[in-house]
């Protein structure tokens, strides 16, 4: 719908994803065709963005090393490291990041 | 618009303000106008709120459409946010964007004081700072989507229809290619309508109940021309992009593998029964739901205003004719005292920035309170009429399986709620929250709390009354915040220095 500045790139799980300066993560990842990206905790199903706008908690990614962000409220930045780690999953013992 | 990622100092002022949408920028700005000191508080990083989403005004340059795409009553926001900035620039109003609050606390004898956390990301001040104190508090947070679950409504590409609207209007950014609408209430035309404009094939609109519920309320229709005006536009659109518009027709399922592919319609007669051999499947990749609105009243009920049920069967803060509600000092206006769109919001958050400036004693243009008071009676007027037309189906829990998944955090179906129920006689909503735990995941019950309060109802037999939904809506840390914040609280509620 709008000009893709080429300069702006943030990274999904590594892979480089093009947005628009002042989208969300979670509109940045929709825009190239990326719907889910977290797996639930009991059943395993995939999730993406359903409310939108930061009451449901679908859409959980880990931004730059914090977890458990909303990618429909976090704003995008250029060089971001996202990643679609499941919040679920136990963080690491201290001193355990050796293993 | 304010850097979330500064400190933000202690502050005192007159009047703190939460939600920066239509009600609580109006309040915001009237209130400065007529003397007061205010602390705007808002979750999102520019004004607006969910009505008035637009692209980052940084970066207005990049987008097709700047600021508006499609928006109703935009220059009216214009003038909010000259206004809004006007008095930043003069020192009278405190906008802290980017910020929500998760708790207000109402020591004996002294200000509300507002704690804040970050809506995303980090912040760079202390807990301790993250703090406004405050005489008087307007109460603005406007409403969500209220959904009822449904086969598949899980599968990623099924979204809340404001969500849909949320990702056109602000990013510009459509979710898919085939989209169907669904749910009941003229929101869904006009959500329906912002995706053909966008280029999205809208393949149906179903509307559950029957239009000729209107006319059963004519002259509530015709109290708001300003409403009839935007219904006739989205008429024009419809019969342009030829968008199949069915009512007595919902969604009974979500098909696909991995996300959705497509949709199984049926027609329902006028207690939302399904009629047998109606059914159509549709494909589809976008589905957007929407079944009217769920106010948001984390701060209201932790409070403990009185509340009471909306003709729409949402809980709703009571308020008297000047906005003000059961607790001295308190007042909400928006969609928080019932959904009724922005203009009524907007006279709403006016009317509740000049009672809260004449309660403070100081001078009130009393004859704009009447007016707008007059005003504010025609809109709910309005307002009850669309409710009437746009009730959720009688017999919604036929379309819910067993297996259908109503709680999307803990993943706890319909059987198990059930269950909970009868079989271990679980008798109010709560009961069945603590024992199946439907609604204590990551949203406490915000997306699956009305379908939970109505499946335990149901099930029970017990009435819909509001000691059954308070419990629902009783979230003491009114937004997730880092365990850190907490630990900082000393034993009485107040931040270690």
């Amino acid at each position: 719908m709008s000009p893709t500045d080429p300069r702006a790139e943030l990274r999904f799980d590594g892979t480089p994803v093009p947005f628009v300066p002042g989208q969300s993560i979670g509109a940045a990842l929709m825009a190239n065709g990326i719907s889910s990206w977290r797996t639930t905790r009991v059943e395993g199903r995939p999730r993406g963005l359903f409310c939108g706008i930061g009451v449901c908690f679908d859409c959980l990614v880990t931004v730059d090393g914090q977890r458990s962000q909303r990618a429909c409220v976090t704003p995008a930045h250029p060089g971001q490291d996202v990643r679609s780690a499941d919040p679920s999953t136990p963080l690491p013992l201290p001193g355990a990041a050796d293993e | 618009m304010s850097d979330p990622t500064v400190g933000v100092a202690e502050r005192q002022v007159d009047l703190a303000v939460v939600g920066a949408g239509p009600a609580g920028l109006s309040a915001a700005v009237v209130a400065a106008e007529n003397g007061l000191t205010v602390a705007l508080v808002d979750a999102s990083p520019q004004a607006g709120g969910q009505y008035w989403r637009h692209p980052d005004e940084r970066h207005l340059d990049s987008y097709a459409r700047p600021e508006s795409t499609g928006h109703h009553h935009w220059p009216h926001f214009r003038d909010l946010r000259t206004r809004l900035s006007r008095a930043v620039d003069a020192g009278r109003v405190l906008h802290l964007a980017g910020r929500q609050v998760w708790q207000v606390l109402r020591p004996e004898g002294a200000p509300f004081a507002l704690r804040m956390t970050p809506t995303a990301g980090r912040d760079a001040s202390a807990p301790a700072d993250r703090v406004v104190h405050a005489d008087r508090l307007v109460i603005a947070t406007g409403a969500y989507d209220r959904q009822l679950p449904v086969p598949g409504w899980t599968l990623p590409g099924v979204m809340a229809a404001g969500g849909v609207q949320a990702l056109y209007k602000a990013n510009q950014v459509v979710a898919g290619r085939r989209a169907v609408v669904a749910g009941t209430g003229p929101f869904l035309l006009s959500v329906a309508a912002g995706l053909a404009d966008a280029g999205v094939e809208v393949v149906a609109v179903c509307e559950a109940n029957a239009l000729s519920r209107w006319a059963a309320t004519p002259l509530r229709a015709t109290q708001e021309p300003g409403k009839l005006l935007e219904g006739v536009g989205y008429a024009r659109t419809f019969l342009r992009d030829r968008i199949p518009y069915r009512t007595r027709t919902i969604v009974t399922e979500v098909r696909g593998r991995g996300r959705a592919e497509s949709v199984v319609t049926a027609r329902v007669d006028g207690a939302g029964r399904v009629r047998p051999g109606t059914e159509r499947e549709l494909e589809a990749d976008l589905v957007a739901f929407g079944w009217g609105f769920t106010p948001q009243l984390e701060l209201a009920v932790n409070l403990g205003l009185d509340t009471r049920i909306d003709v729409d069967e949402s809980l709703v803060v009571r308020v008297d004719d000047a906005q003000r509600t059961s607790l001295p000092g308190v007042y909400a206006a928006g969609e928080t005292t019932g959904i009724g769109g922005a203009v009524q919001s907007c006279a709403e958050g006016e009317l509740a920035a000049l009672t809260a400036v004449a309660d403070a004693a100081a001078t009130a243009p009393a004859e704009r309170s009447r007016r707008l008071a007059r005003r504010i009676r025609r809109g709910r007027r309005f307002a009850i009429g669309m409710h009437r037309a746009s009730p959720v189906p009688r017999a919604w829990s036929d379309w819910v399986r067993p297996d259908t998944i109503v709680c999307r955090c803990e993943e706890v179906d319909a059987a198990a709620i059930a269950e909970t129920v009868t079989g271990l006689d679980a008798d109010d909503p709560r009961d069945v929250r603590v024992t199946a735990r439907p609604g204590m995941g990551w949203c406490q019950g915000r997306v699956c709390g009305f379908a939970v309060s109505k499946l335990t109802a149901e099930h029970s037999g017990c009435a819909w009354t509001r000691e059954q939904l308070e419990p629902l809506q009783k979230r003491p840390i009114g937004v997730p915040l880092r365990l850190s914040d907490v630990a900082e609280l000393d034993i009485e509620g107040r931040i270690t220095p």
